[in-house]
């Protein structure tokens, strides 16, 4: 029984870092209603910068994890401003095919300012582990599980009870309205653009110290974000974030428990799951079904 | 229906017949090689096009209709003797296959839950290849080169009394099969089927109310579109001689996304800039800089540019044109 706990609590550790990026996809969609390719590229480029101020600069953790925040919110915003806005008209697609782009110069960008290497990424938390009635939790799993709540918390706080929140969600729901009443559309998706990023950026400044840096850091992350997202819903905040979560454990609980399973087919058999959700429910978990009109 | 209106695609297509015909005569192996490639993501292309062009159903994971294709005609070819062009019908009919029972839980999902339901496909795809190691070789893949049944491995083949070379008659071959599957394809858009799957396409509910069947032609469109892709992934390992989980990665998929909409959606003409796009831009971004890293920026930033500068690809270049010349 202490294994099983143990084994869901490292669980629920990656899936907070799953939660976060889904929760980013989430918040893109929402507003500009695509999935963004690039939000795993932006998510490393961001890792990067916090890896060369604590290593290269040095910064300490904390001051470089706040500046790294920022820069990533000014990016999405400009990235939003500059490349996606001018595309919005027409097929969806041609968002989505600019974030395969931004994907790709992102990535090669990355490759080509701080080459290919495998770099190590110091932690803020203590490796070690505390014991919690006889199950071995490791200090840096509690860590990454509070940072990633502790921004959900701050996110729905500032949905829910701020003004430019409510401005944010009114341009979700309802751009043309929301423009009548004086709510600046445009600021408010690039405004969902740069927090999308900074969430990006928790993700992958989490992830980092577990998994080594290299450019392709957070593609493989980026396909755990995106089943996430959909096992809870697209276009639901708390959907992404239980899915993400769901998502960790069941992947650790899987590969641990069912042989069959093992390592290589951790990643289809979660997909399998999800497809599986989406049959019974097509618009996941959370997801509100979508009502038709000719 | 005036004369002109099917004269101009008509003489069009056999100029480009005839193009193709009389081209390796100028250009080198490698050359035709490469061609041959644009050839084979011409044949995917139009598969996908018509799924998510023309009745608006977006796949991410073609390049898993590719794999089933291309590890139909390995195995076919290595474990069973079959000569290769045989393996390329057989390929095609059994992703079409798979691809109409995809299409029945498919029915279920729409637009996005669609796009990231293949894509979960595509990106399970080498895991669960590399699974079932007896039959298809698992991380090592399967090698077909110097096979008896790989036409013109070894020895140059001789066809209508032209000697060719392994590369010449990959192009013919492939070239011939894209064209054909060009006019199939024409055939079946243009008329009561093609009407139908822009119906789906524009919307689903009106469709309905005026009597389209949506599971019928869904799942009619998951398989023709998958049939297409098996085809070309058949082809795919016919012309890299060697199949492994890593020949059809979830890139391809994404890859072939992008051909299409650089082409044109809804556009069959423009889907051949799309596949010289796809198969040439990475050559020619190595071109630009060779420093690691560079050639990714400069595909990306085409990527990029090209999305601004003609959001409907070069079908709607190639419309525009025509309004031009008109007035």
């Amino acid at each position: 029984m202490a294994d099983f706990m143990q084994q869901v609590v490292v669980g629920l550790s990656s899936g907070s870092i799953y939660a976060s990026l889904a929760l980013a996809l989430v918040l893109i969609h929402r507003a500009t209603g695509v999935i963004n390719f690039a939000q795993g590229e932006m998510a490393t480029l961001s890792t990067y910068i916090a890896w060369t101020l604590t290593t290269n600069h040095g910064w300490s953790y904390w001051p470089a994890f706040a500046f790294t925040l920022i820069a990533s919110f000014v990016g999405g915003v400009a990235i939003h401003q500059g490349v996606i806005r001018p595309n919005e008209k027409g097929s969806v697609l041609r968002v989505v095919i600019v974030t395969i782009g931004l994907l790709l110069a992102i990535n090669g960008l990355v490759t080509l300012i701080w080459s290919g290497e495998v770099r190590a990424v110091p932690s803020p938390f203590p490796t070690r582990t505390i014991e919690i009635g006889g199950v071995a939790i490791s200090i840096q799993d509690i860590g990454t599980i509070g940072v990633v709540l502790a921004t959900v918390v701050v996110l729905w706080l500032m949905f829910q009870y701020t003004k430019v929140g409510l401005a944010m969600r009114a341009a979700a729901v309802n751009p043309a309205e929301a423009r009548l009443v004086g709510v600046r559309v445009t600021w408010m998706l690039s405004l969902g653009w740069g927090l999308a990023a900074v969430l990006g950026a928790i993700s992958g400044m989490l992830a980092a110290p577990s998994v080594f840096l290299d450019p392709n850091l957070m593609a493989a992350l980026l396909i755990y974000a995106f089943a996430a997202a959909v096992l809870g819903g697209i276009d639901s905040p708390i959907g992404a974030v239980v899915g993400g979560l769901v998502l960790g454990v069941g992947l650790n609980l899987l590969g641990t428990y069912v042989d069959f399973v093992g390592a290589d087919l951790r990643l289809p058999g979660a997909l399998l799951v999800i497809l599986v959700v989406l049959l019974v429910k097509p618009s996941g978990i959370f997801g509100k079904t979508e009502v038709k009109r000719v | 229906m005036s004369r002109a209106r099917w004269l101009a695609p008509v003489v069009a297509f056999v100029a480009l017949a005839f193009l193709v015909a009389v081209l390796p005569s100028f250009i080198s192996a490698f050359r035709a090689q490469q061609l041959a490639y644009v050839a084979i993501y011409l044949i995917a292309l139009i598969g996908l096009n018509v799924l998510t062009g023309y009745t608006g159903q977006i796949s991410l994971g073609h390049g898993a209709f590719m794999a089933i294709g291309g590890y139909t005609t390995a195995i076919l070819i290595a474990d069973h003797g079959v000569k290769d062009i045989w393996t390329i019908p057989i390929a095609g009919i059994l992703t079409g296959v798979v691809g109409f029972l995809f299409g029945i839980p498919a029915l279920r999902l729409s637009g996005l839950y669609l796009a990231l339901a293949t894509f979960a496909i595509a990106v399970s795809m080498p895991a669960v290849i590399k699974r079932f190691e007896g039959f298809t070789g698992g991380g090592s893949g399967i090698n077909l080169f110097g096979l008896p049944d790989l036409t013109a491995s070894l020895t140059p083949v001789t066809v209508l009394g032209r000697e060719l070379t392994f590369n010449d008659w990959l192009y013919y071959l492939c070239w011939t099969i894209a064209l054909v599957g060009y006019v199939v394809a024409w055939l079946l858009l243009r008329g009561r089927t093609g009407r139908a799957f822009r119906a789906v396409r524009d919307s689903e509910t009106a469709a309905q109310s005026s009597g389209v069947s949506l599971p019928k032609y869904k799942t009619l469109a998951f398989g023709v579109s998958a049939a297409y892709a098996g085809v070309a992934g058949s082809l795919f390992a016919i012309a890299t001689t060697f199949v492994n989980p890593d020949t059809f990665p979830i890139a391809l998929s994404i890859l072939l996304l992008v051909g299409v909409v650089v082409g044109g959606l809804g556009s069959l003409v423009g889907l051949i800039a799309g596949a010289v796009f796809i198969q040439f831009l990475p050559i020619w971004s190595q071109e630009v800089s060779k420093s690691p890293g560079a050639p990714a920026i400069v595909s990306g930033v085409v990527l990029i540019a090209l999305m601004f500068v003609l959001p409907m690809g070069f079908a709607g270049l190639l419309a525009r044109v025509r309004t031009l010349t008109k007035r």
